[in-house]
């Protein structure tokens, strides 16, 4: 499997960009974002396949959104569909306590 | 035709042989409106991600149906009133197998068209400082 990014990361993002912390904001580099489905030619976005789509799930159970992981449009929009019918089946929570 | 996938989840606390009776009827149901089952997986027992009634468990059950309308019409309506069952979903399936084969066929196509376009193995971008994790921000 190619490099793993870190697809939970609006854990973190408790508050909206706390204050602009501190002189100078650190810049750091910021990776180009590919969309998971498109690089390993993933066709049918399965909905059993509970591992690959829990990926595009918060902690809380939320669907995340393309600006943090990176789906193109044609997949976030197969993969939501695929994220919403998990849900139907008690595959994937609807939501969940944290 | 149509190709329909329906996966149902059957009590945990059913017995074997009632699960394996659930099934077989269901078999049965799908054969009798005029439907074939291509595969028939049984999934197991899992954990369910939320509680459905009062069950957090259930054993999960996946027919690959291929049939019309009505055959679907029909065994929903068996899942629905037979008790053992908790929950059930259909997908129709067949046009995005078409959707999927039509893209794989297109692949094959252009990889066949420039088989020498591949460069041998680009060189994975060096491995840049990964993105500081946000819990460094602020």
């Amino acid at each position: 499997m190619p490099e793993r990014k870190s697809y939970g990361r609006s854990h973190d993002r408790s508050g909206k960009r706390e204050g602009s912390g501190g002189p100078g904001r650190k810049q750091y580099f910021r990776r180009k974002k590919v969309c998971k489905f498109c690089t390993e030619k993933i066709d049918v976005i399965d909905f059993k396949d509970t591992r690959l789509v829990g990926q595009f799930v918060s902690e809380r159970g939320k669907i995340l959104p393309r600006r943090l992981t990176g789906t193109c449009s044609t997949h976030q929009h197969v993969l939501t569909t695929a994220i919403k019918r998990a849900r139907n089946i008690a595959l994937l929570p609807f939501a969940l306590e944290s | 035709m149509r190709q329909y996938e329906v996966i149902f989840i059957i009590r945990p606390d059913a017995g074997e042989e009632e699960t394996a009776k659930i099934i077989t009827q269901m078999e049965g149901v799908v054969a009798g409106a005029g439907g074939k089952i291509g595969k028939l997986e049984r999934v197991g027992r899992r954990r369910l991600a939320y509680r459905v009634g009062k069950y957090s468990e259930g054993f999960y059950v996946l027919f690959a149906i291929e049939g019309t309308g009505d055959t679907v019409k029909e065994l929903e309506r068996r899942l629905k009133v037979t008790d053992g069952v908790v929950k059930f979903l259909t997908v129709r399936v067949d046009e995005d197998l078409k959707r999927a084969a039509k893209f794989k066929a297109l692949r094959a196509k252009q990889e066949a068209r420039r088989p020498k376009s591949r460069p041998p193995a680009s060189p994975p971008a060096p491995a840049a400082a990964p993105a500081a994790p946000d819990a460094a921000q602020g």
